[in-house]
This record gives structure tokens, C-alpha cells and sequence, in this order.
């Protein structure tokens, strides 16, 4: 458990970063996990070569679930939406630096859920 | 000695072998989720052990050694169960898998007999999903109306409101005996009063209440009450409807198979009588027996014990939950209108999060919305943690949850 609140990850759940909403936004998304109420929202802005120039996350929920979407959106800042087609949850683990159980990884998941659904759409986002 | 209330509660964790493992090295449980579920004494889980050791069989067919034990021990447990509630007959009391499924046996045999479209149902805000989704059902089904009581900012039930939505002419009221977030126990007999002088019959979630209090069933006034055993010392798998023997008789069968008939044709059936004619198919023999032994184990410490041990532990709980700076308690600040729930946030730290930390310290709470959405919709809230309180937990639990806390918001600060 002090490894789940490990110093980085309660710094990005009180200083998230990129943390607000774009208007206007090429990409906007937003999904919850009511089983929590981890709610978030996605905004990215991309160019014409589909790099994501701003990206910017806003919601509320548990420090996992705001730490993961605030690392996720420092990560992501000038990849491409095909980038972040290859993103798993190995990648969000790998961020957020911890293991997590099958009821906690939900909530580190959700940001990246929202973001592929958004980029891509619902069939790309394959739970595991 | 850790006397309270008459009840040596040394002893009593001892009998639950749940409460003597760690969580962590070093780091022993502190359980107070009991709401969610209850932990099982040695004699529970003895009798589970005992009955497929040595009884298992199929009951009330096979004329063999097995059968008749594993027959007679069911059936006593019934009895057990069904002087335990004050039920005048056991052929009243129903074998079921949970709560759940007693409200939906009710919503289903008595509503699709006995409701029309127009007709209305009476809820409340505080109800548990389970009392909430088999009326939906019912009400996409056949085109029943729901009315729903409000709770008030202290979670009570707005009894004027009910007393006006009663004009509207319901045929049933469901409610919860005891709300499992915010600890209200509601005035169920003079719900049952004023519904039955509407016309109305009167369905109650006992979920909370049977586990916690003494209840008795005609002393309610109600003409259903569902209860779990998982949450009474007892098995999962197994729990019962209660209903008054005039309108069981009156209803048709639920589920169709093997037990709840008397004869069977080829295109058609003969329901069984009472109790079997609702308890078609194998039932949960064990979890059954294990069920009686619960009850045994609670009649042998005495429910008003319990109540009063519970209500000294959630005052207690209270004051001290309350003083942890940050901290918002839902539900009746009077404990004797409230039994031993605490649901609680605190500020800037979403309940996941304190749970997650209690539990580094063995303290095991649940967090989130607690089957219950529309009633933390009505507060704004996400979520809540809880911590629930039971014959096994003692005032050290409760300083363990508040010292727990202090950690919490100082991480969080």
C-alpha cells in the first residue's frame, strides 16, 4: 500500500497536470466508472498529421484513477494518435510505477479507456 | 475482560476464526464491513463441514439413512429460523438465495398476479438497489406506477409525504427496515399501519435489521420480510422470504422444477404446498443447516444484547468518527434511530482512497456507493466509505478506524 501512494503518484492527484478543458477541441470524451464515481474528460487538440499539440484531462475520483490521467496526458503530449494505439495497461502501470488488483487497475484504466475511445472509438478499447 | 452490555466480546472473537488471521505480516483484521457481509463463527462453518462430511443427500426424496438426516435437518432449521422472527408457521417461511431474490419472488409471483397497469407502488429514496430494480422490472412490464418517500437531509423518511403519497391508493409499499448507508431504522410498524388502512400490503427489506435487532414479523405488521443469511453470521447462497400464509397461498408459483409441485402432467402442474411450492429445484441444503446454526449462535448471545452492544459501539463511533477534522457522517445523528452504520466521507480524499489506506492498517471498511445510487445521487455524492459494526467489534475497532484516519488526511494534506 505505501508503494499505491507513493510520493509521485499523490503529487500528480494535487497537482494534476494538464488538468482543464480545451475549447475548442479536435477530440472530447468523457466516461465514468459508476461502481467508484471516477468520472473523466479527455480534450485533445491535434494537427493536421494527427500529433496531439494539446491534451488536457478534468473529471474527479480517486487519487489512482487522477494520477493515471495526469501522467497518461504529460506522456501523450506530441505522439501521434497512432501512438497511442499501441498503449496497454503495462504501459499505465509502468507510469504509475505500482501493481495494482483487479478492483483498483479499473480505476488506472479509465483514463486511457476514455482516450482510445475517443481517438478511436468503442471497439478499440478491449478490456483485460 | 472486554465486557459490554452483557457480552464478552474476547470470547466472542474467538469464535470467528476470520478475525484471528492478519491482513498484512504483522497487521491483524479489524472487519467492519458487516453491512456488506458477516463473518462466520466455527460453529457455522462446523455444521457446513458436518452435513457434506457425513448427511449430504438430497432432501425430502430417497427413503435412505442420508436423505432423512439431510430432510430433517433442513426442515429444523426452517422451524429454527421461523421462531426466531416470530413467524406463527414455518411452512411461512421460504428458502431462498438472498434478499434479492425474495424481493424478486415477490415483485414477480404477487405482482404479475395482483398488479394492473396503473396501479402503484410505493418505495423509498433510501432503498438498496434490490428493492428498487425488481419494481422497475415490474413496472417496464406491466405499466405500474412508482412513488418514491423522500428522505430528509438527516435521513429520515419524510413520513408526511408518505402519508400523502398513500392517498394516490397503492397496492404495495417496500421499504427498507434499516437503510444500509445511512443507518436509519424506519418506524416500519407504523409504515404497516397507515399502508394497510390505504389498502396496501406491505413488503420489507429486513437485510439490516434481522441481523442487528430483534424482529418480529407480526409484531411489523408486515405481510413480506426478506432476509440474508450471509450477513447473520450464516452461509452466502441461502436466505428467506417471509409471508403471511393467506397471501403465499393466494399467489402462484415463481420459479417451476423439481419440489415445488405436487403432480405433473404432461401440459400441466399441481403447485406443492407451502413453503415448497416457492422452492423449486435443489435448494442450498448446507448453507440451509448453516443458516439454523446462525441463528442458534444469535439467539445464544440474544438480539437485544446485540442491538444494545451495537448501539453503544455507534455512538461511540460517532463522536469519535466526528472528530477527525474533515470528516461528514451521513444518516440520523441520534443513534437510537440508527444502527450500527457509519457512512462517512472526508474531505479532498475520494472513499477508494480511504479505504485503501485502512486497509494497510487491517482496517477493512467498504467504499463506494453501497447498491444504493439514488440515495448518494439525493446527498450529491459520488461515494462514501462505511464502516459497519457487529457482536464482534469492539471500541478498540472503532479507535483503530479513527487512528487510521489521522493517517489518511495526513497523507492526503
Amino acid at each position: 500500500m505505501d508503494d499505491m501512494y507513493r510520493e509521485v503518484i499523490l503529487d500528480h492527484y494535487k497537482n494534476p497536470r494538464h488538468n482543464g478543458e480545451l475549447d475548442p477541441a479536435d477530440i472530447s470524451y468523457q466516461d465514468d466508472n459508476p461502481l467508484c464515481g471516477d468520472m473523466i474528460r479527455i480534450d485533445l487538440r491535434v494537427d493536421k498529421d494527427n500529433k496531439i499539440i494539446e491534451c488536457a484531462f478534468s473529471g474527479h475520483g480517486c487519487a489512482i484513477s487522477q494520477a493515471s490521467a495526469s501522467m497518461l496526458m504529460e506522456d501523450i503530449k506530441g505522439k501521434t494518435l497512432d501512438d497511442i494505439k499501441d498503449y496497454t495497461r503495462d504501459d499505465i502501470l509502468e507510469m504509475l510505477g505500482i501493481e495494482l488488483g483487479p478492483v483498483r487497475l479499473k480505476c488506472a484504466m479509465l483514463s486511457l479507456k476514455v482516450l482510445k475511445v475517443g481517438a478511436y472509438g468503442v471497439q478499440e478499447w478491449v478490456e483485460d | 475482560m472486554n465486557i459490554n452490555n452483557g457480552i464478552d466480546i474476547d470470547v466472542i472473537k474467538k469464535d470467528f476464526p476470520a478475525l484471528q488471521r492478519e491482513v498484512h505480516p504483522g497487521v491483524p483484521l479489524v472487519y467492519l464491513d458487516t453491512t456488506a457481509t458477516s463473518q462466520k463463527p466455527a460453529a457455522v462453518l462446523d455444521s457446513l463441514n458436518r452435513y457434506y462430511s457425513y448427511h449430504n443427500a438430497n432432501v425430502h426424496r430417497g427413503i435412505h439413512t442420508l436423505a432423512e438426516e439431510a430432510t430433517a435437518a433442513y426442515e429444523n432449521s426452517r422451524k429454527c429460523i421461523a421462531s426466531f422472527i416470530g413467524a406463527t408457521s414455518e411452512k411461512e417461511v421460504i428458502f431462498l438465495r438472498n434478499t434479492t431474490e425474495a424481493i424478486n419472488l415477490v415483485a414477480h409471483a404477487w405482482g404479475r398476479s395482483k398488479l394492473v397497469a396503473g396501479d402503484r407502488v410505493i418505495l423509498s429514496e433510501m432503498e438498496h438497489h434490490s428493492n428498487l430494480v425488481p419494481w422497475h422490472i415490474l413496472s417496464e412490464a406491466l405499466g405500474v406506477e412508482i412513488d418514491v418517500i423522500n428522505v430528509d437531509d438527516e435521513g429520515y423518511l419524510d413520513m408526511d409525504h408518505y402519508v400523502n403519497l398513500l392517498n394516490n391508493g397503492p397496492k404495495l409499499v417496500s421499504v427498507t427496515h434499516m437503510s444500509n448507508v445511512l443507518g436509519t431504522v424506519n418506524p416500519i410498524k407504523t409504515i404497516s399501519t397507515l399502508a394497510h388502512d390505504a389498502g396496501a400490503i406491505v413488503m420489507v427489506d429486513a437485510a439490516q435489521s434481522v441481523p442487528h435487532m430483534k424482529v418480529d414479523v407480526n409484531e411489523i405488521g408486515a405481510d413480506f420480510v426478506a432476509f440474508s443469511a450471509h450477513k447473520m453470521c450464516g452461509p452466502t447462497g441461502i436466505g428467506v422470504l417471509w409471508g403471511r400464509r393467506d397471501i403465499l397461498e393466494d399467489i402462484p408459483p415463481f420459479l417451476g422444477g423439481g419440489d415445488m409441485i405436487k403432480r405433473v402432467y404432461l401440459r400441466s402442474f399441481a403447485p406443492n404446498d407451502l413453503p415448497y411450492k416457492f422452492e423449486a429445484g435443489t435448494p442450498a441444503i448446507g448453507e440451509a443447516i448453516g443458516f439454523g446454526e446462525a441463528v442458534r449462535y444469535l439467539d445464544g448471545i440474544g438480539m437485544d444484547k446485540i442491538w444494545d452492544h451495537e448501539q453503544t459501539l455507534v455512538k461511540y463511533a460517532m463522536e469519535k468518527v466526528n472528530q477527525v477534522p474533515g470528516v461528514t457522517i451521513y444518516g440520523p445523528s441520534n443513534s437510537q434511530y440508527r444502527g450500527g452504520v457509519v457512512a462517512f466521507t472526508l474531505d479532498g480524499v475520494h472513499p477508494h482512497d480511504i479505504a485503501q489506506v485502512l486497509d494497510s492498517d487491517g482496517v477493512a471498511v467498504r467504499a463506494g456507493h453501497h447498491c444504493a445510487m439514488p440515495l448518494h445521487e439525493k446527498y450529491s455524492l459520488m461515494a462514501t466509505a462505511r464502516a459497519s459494526f457487529y457482536i464482534y467489534n469492539d471500541v478498540d475497532d472503532v479507535d483503530a478506524l479513527v487512528d487510521s484516519l489521522d493517517k489518511v488526511r495526513h497523507m492526503f494534506k
